[in-house]
């Protein structure tokens, strides 16, 4: 247990500090982080989901206060605790037809001693049916992990084969853990290798002699370029540099050590080369549950350019990046303000900034935000590990990917619930809350 | 366990390599050794109080942290107590891979004192980081270490590097936007070498002096006042020995740096690194106090900002600069402007404005009450209609309803302020009495503080409060508790140099004007030197005397050239008069003229710009002098005090006449008729011009004969107001 405190505190305190960047790198180091925590969690004979459930979301709650604005964070511990409760959830079903068989014959046992037959009965009913159906909003509204009831009526009610009831929950919960670690390593898969998906799809939307634009740097764009360019396909790219911090540069840099045709752009350049341009593509920091994009600063300037130009404005986001929060005051709340030394030197402008000659308040006022919000209606086209899809869609895309990696979707829709009610202080995440209750 | 030490070699980067063989160590001196903010550090220590609401040694070890520091001791002096209870229950006692250990002394009386105790517990065993408890930055040591070490190899005297930092000092009041006196330091352009260091130059002499020797070592000097000391030095080992080997050195600057700069014999040496895109700045006094908070809030130190810093998303930055905990009760009438930070728990009433400030925890404000430029602490109530302007409020303060506070107040800790009481401008107030002795030595001063007797008078404070009470309710009003602080003599002129409140107008207008004199008198006394540091070698001045009028001359052509060139983008650019007033005498500091000098330029620029302008007869030459001598006749008349100033314009004129724009020369008398109408000579000017002029040969008497029957007329006028 203190080697995983120590490695959380670190990681915190690295996340805290922005030492960490891109959101591919945080999502890994996120998931490899929530691995070891499961792996260092010592599971009780019962309620061992509830405990995983428990020891990650407290690990997850820290993590995402440390940066709010890192929303694969976020994404990346609702990923795992869906991962829980599936594993969970195959493994009860699993059981539950042995348990069945054995709860008969405790029934006829426990009649004289007991005294609650009935309630035995009812419960694993109850039981059964809470495990084969998706979970009920009351249990999901309190958190109560759905297998989180079932050991507990199982056991009470089976009290006397204690000894090789424990034994198979040993096996159980080591199964469970395994199973869960399993999967947190394909999940860990998934994201490392997200560029190469998203840039297999490179043929089917870049065509012979076309003009791209995109701005700043990406990661994923700049492998999608090029895996058309290997795929012999011959096409320019415009790169707007992406002020303040220029990442544009090191992406035409490294496009032309790759052998593309790159102009490198300013930024105010946007619009006027918009009309000679054939797609947009860029990158995203998160995908929200509506479709939006929060993307690096200047975006948004040229998504709206395309618009006027109906060039098509593609978003290229592997599936860590899907958010199923809504943006709410997105401008604001999920940004960063960075620092305005990024824009102006201090030195020059110290002057402008000596608040004792003049009326003691400063009338300079540099901002310098990190990112954009561009609204779902600007985006023609999302591509992520799973395919190409419309923003209208979005949601569905959550649910596709859910499908994809665990073949199992049937609760999808409150899993996105329940991950809005698990972002604490998120305002939509209440109203979901509250909605449901009326439902 | 195998994660661990996976992650643990990924975290050591591979320019951090280098430190962690040697684990980076750090001196934090949690003792600022003055006294510039009493009465506050009376009762707590200055590391202790929060900045931003956050206390300021949390920004310095966040910051020590990340720059890759694994070992920091704090000094702790003055309320070490506090100090080490503070440490003890914050995060920093359990970070991994970050140790703070805390060296207390009772006695240490400067930082001298404190490094040569350190050095006793040979506790440093390689380079280290020397840094002050109330320093914020963010700037990466990585590069900096790297200088250092590898000037050590080359050299073994080079054993600290100073950070430094570009930041124009005030041409108005010479001293920088923290506050501090003006720096000069002589800085070595290839090398960084720091060759010297003035911090407390005198401007009454207007010169500061190099050793020649200097100037024969280094091939090129140049000579910085726009930097800033950041007051974070990378030091050697040796460092510390010196000091205990030098006894005397008690400051860090003063007695340190200076000692070895001037001390040829052990050759050791300073050098320095200057950070451009990273911040980093010592709070001294209360202007930097204000500086820095508006800094941080503009989040020029990020990211060491208070949302980040907080740790929890509790704290979120709105539009226009507003930080908002998020349980804040806020009226709906309550306006809070920008750049604001509200705490967390605090409740603010009806129409209450607030504006620049920032508004610690659990602090409850009521209705119409403003509050601008103010820091105000934790738990601090605020009746109805209160005004708060540039003042600083302590934890637990009462404000009764209707007080005022005007600019630069301190109000210390659980002060009362009686009902529509004024606190007048400046003041410092405390519960404690304001120290007797009224000693000037300040190390004396500060001994009798860190020995403890401060804890001592809290102690006694909360004993005695009754008695205090009754004693002194007067002084703040009906129910005020509280000692008003009378200001030492001599040092309240100094009073709103440091406060937080921004200096006041007719301040800077008088020390303008002072200015003005001072360069006067500098230039009758023959040392053309400017105030902001013009070079002088110490060396005999008979040989260079020439060289020196030459330079002047020259300096005048450059001068004329300049003041032309911004009359001209005044004409084309409609620049307002006073603005190019304003221009005119920048440009007159900055070439270390006097207003006669610009009179006659300015002049110059004038007529020069009416021969140029287009025009076909001498009538039309005299109609563009007239429109632009209308035109301008105020940016003229702001050079011209007194009638030296006037004949100086007439003189240049008629220099320009037998010069350069000779058409002038038949419009002579004309344009002196026009010059005296419009007020800009007087005729007792034009009558000592003729005066001075009537002795002189024939040839200068060419204008005078001109316009003799001006002058002529102009004394018959005299003379009849005599008769009147």
């Amino acid at each position: 247990m203190p080697d995983t405190q120590a490695l959380v505190n670190d990681f915190i305190s690295k996340l805290k500090k922005r030492k960490i960047e891109g959101s591919q790198a945080t999502a890994k180091q996120t998931a490899e982080l929530l691995r070891s925590v499961i792996s260092q969690t010592r599971v009780p004979y019962t309620n061992q989901a509830a405990a995983l459930i428990q020891s990650v979301k407290a690990v997850g709650e820290r993590l995402i206060a440390a940066n709010p604005v890192e929303l694969a964070v976020g994404n990346v511990v609702r990923r795992v605790l869906h991962i829980i409760r599936e594993e969970d959830l195959s493994l009860t079903t699993a059981a539950m037809a042995g348990l069945n068989l054995s709860a008969v014959s405790d029934d006829e046992d426990d009649a004289d001693r007991d005294n609650q037959p009935v309630l035995s009965a009812a419960a694993i009913a109850a039981a059964s049916r809470s495990t084969l159906r998706p979970p009920s909003l009351q249990t999901l509204l309190e958190d109560v992990p759905d297998s989180a009831a079932i050991p507990h009526t199982s056991s009470s009610g089976g009290d006397s084969e204690g000894k090789s009831k424990s034994a198979d929950k040993s096996s159980r919960s080591r199964k469970l853990k395994h199973d869960v670690i399993e999967a947190v390593n394909e999940l860990i898969q998934d994201i490392s290798t997200c560029h190469e998906q998203i840039a297999e799809q490179a043929v089917e939307h870049i065509h012979q002699n076309e003009v791209i634009l995109t701005l700043g740097s990406s990661r994923t764009v700049l492998e999608f370029l090029c895996a058309a360019k290997e795929k012999k396909r011959s096409f320019r790219v415009f790169v707007s540099e992406g002020a303040p911090r220029y990442q544009g540069h090191l992406l035409a840099k490294e496009l032309v050590t790759r052998g593309l045709q790159t102009t490198l752009i300013t930024d105010s350049a946007v619009f006027a080369m918009i009309s000679r341009v054939n797609m947009v593509i860029v990158g995203a920091h998160a995908v929200m549950a509506n479709g939006g994009v929060i993307a690096p600063v200047g975006v948004n300037m040229v998504a709206l350019a395309a618009q006027k130009h109906a060039v098509p404005f593609v978003v290229l986001a592997g599936s860590h990046k899907l958010c199923p929060l809504y943006p709410h005051h997105p401008e604001v709340l999920l940004n960063e303000l960075r620092s305005p030394s990024e824009l102006l030197d201090f030195g020059e402008f110290s002057d402008c900034l000596d608040f004792g000659s003049g009326i003691g308040a400063p009338l300079l006022h540099v901002v310098n935000p990190t990112f954009d919000y561009v609204q779902p209606k600007l985006v023609s086209l999302f591509i992520t590990d799973t395919g190409g899809h419309n923003p209208s869609y979005i949601g569905e895309m959550y649910r596709l990917f859910v499908v994809s990696a665990r073949g199992e979707g049937m609760n999808f829709k409150s899993e996105i619930m329940r991950t809005n009610c698990i972002a604490e202080g998120n305002f939509f995440g209440k109203l979901e809350d509250r909605k449901s209750r009326f439902l | 366990m195998g994660a661990q030490k996976k992650s643990a070699t990924a975290r050591v980067s591979e320019d951090q390599e280098e430190l962690a063989r040697n684990p980076l160590q750090a001196i934090l001196l949690a003792d600022s050794f003055a006294t510039t903010f009493r009465p506050i550090t009376l009762e707590r220590p200055k590391v202790l109080l929060p900045l931003v609401n956050i206390p300021m040694i949390d920004y310095t070890l966040a910051w020590l942290e990340s720059a890759g520091v694994e070992e920091v001791f704090v000094f702790c002096c003055a309320h070490s107590k506090q100090v080490i209870d503070y440490l003890e229950s914050s995060r920093w006692s359990s970070q991994p891979n970050f140790s703070v250990t805390t060296i207390e002394s009772h006695n240490s009386i400067s930082a001298g004192d404190a490094l040569r105790l350190i050095y006793e517990r040979n506790v440093i065993h390689g380079d280290f980081v020397l840094i002050s408890g109330d320093t914020v930055s963010n700037m990466s040591l990585t590069q900096v270490l790297q200088e250092h070490k590898e000037r050590r190899k080359k050299d073994a005297n080079a054993i600290m590097t100073m950070v430094v930092k570009k930041s124009k000092p005030s041409p108005i009041t010479q001293q920088s936007r923290l506050g501090t006196d003006e720096l000069f330091m002589a800085i070595n352009p290839v090398t960084k070498q720091l060759l010297c260091y003035e911090d407390k130059a005198e401007h009454s002499k207007g010169f500061i002096s190099l050793d020649k020797t200097l100037i024969a070592d280094n091939p090129s000097i140049i000579l910085h006042n726009d930097k800033q000391d950041c007051y974070i030095d990378v030091c050697s080992q040796e460092v510390l020995s010196l000091f205990t080997d030098n006894f005397d050195y008690q400051h860090l600057r003063r007695h340190f740096v200076k000692g070895l700069l001037v001390d040829d014999i052990m050759g050791y040496k300073i050098f320095t690194h200057e950070i451009h895109s990273s911040y980093a700045a010592r709070i001294d006094n209360f202007r930097s106090y204000d500086t820095i908070s508006k800094d941080i809030i503009q989040r020029w130190t990020y990211p060491f900002v208070p949302d980040i810093l907080c740790g929890s998303s509790a704290i979120k930055v709105e539009r226009q600069g507003t930080y908002r905990a998020s349980d804040v009760t806020l009226s709906r009438s309550a306006h809070i402007g920008s750049f604001t930070f509200i705490g967390q728990g605090t409740k603010i009433g009806n129409d209450t404005k607030i504006s620049h400030s920032v508004v610690g925890e659990g602090c409850t404000i009521g209705s119409n009450v403003t509050i601008e430029g103010s820091y105000i602490w934790n738990n601090v109530t605020i009746e109805d209609g209160c005004q708060l302007r540039h003042a600083i409020v302590c934890d637990g303060v009462i404000m009764k309803s209707g007080a005022v506070l005007q600019p630069g107040v301190i109000l210390s800790f659980k002060v009362v302020v009686g009902q529509q009481f004024v606190v007048p401008a400046y003041s410092k107030v405390s519960l404690l009495q304001q120290p007797t002795q009224q000693d000037s030595d300040e190390e004396l001063e500060y001994a009798d503080n860190t020995s403890g007797t401060g804890e001592l008078r809290s102690d006694k404070l909360n004993g005695d409060i009754a008695a205090d009470l009754s004693e002194t309710a007067y002084e703040l009003g009906t129910g005020g508790v509280g000692y008003i602080w009378s200001v030492f003599e001599g040092a309240q002129d100094e009073e709103w140099k440091h406060s937080v409140a921004p200096i006041p107008k007719d301040k800077l207008v008088k020390l303008m004007l002072d200015k003005d004199e001072d360069e006067e008198q500098l230039t009758q006394d023959g040392n053309v030197l400017s105030a902001s540091g013009e070079l002088k070698a110490d060396s005999d001045d008979n040989g260079s005397e020439d060289d020196d009028n030459a330079d002047s001359r020259d300096d005048y052509g450059f001068f004329e050239k300049e003041v032309e060139a911004t009359f001209l983008r005044a004409v084309h650019e409609n620049v307002k008069v006073d603005h190019a007033v304003l221009e005119v005498n920048a440009l007159r500091l900055s070439y270390n003229m006097a207003s006669v000098d610009c009179a006659g330029a300015i002049f110059y620029s004038m007529m020069k710009l009416a021969v140029e302008s287009p025009h076909h007869s001498a009538s039309e030459l005299h109609r563009n002098a007239a429109d632009i001598i209308t035109k301008w006749v105020k940016l003229l008349k702001s050079f011209l005090h007194d009638i030296d100033e006037e004949i100086e314009v007439i003189l240049k004129f008629e220099e320009m006449c037998l010069e350069s724009a000779k058409e002038f020369a038949a419009l002579f008398p004309q344009v002196l008729h026009l010059l005296y109408d419009k007020e800009i000579l007087q005729e007792d000017a034009i009558l000592r011009w003729a005066d001075e002029k009537e002795g002189a040969d024939e040839s200068d008497k060419v204008f005078l004969k001109s316009s003799e029957k001006f002058v002529q007329w102009l004394k018959e006028a005299e003379e009849e107001d005599e008769d009147d």
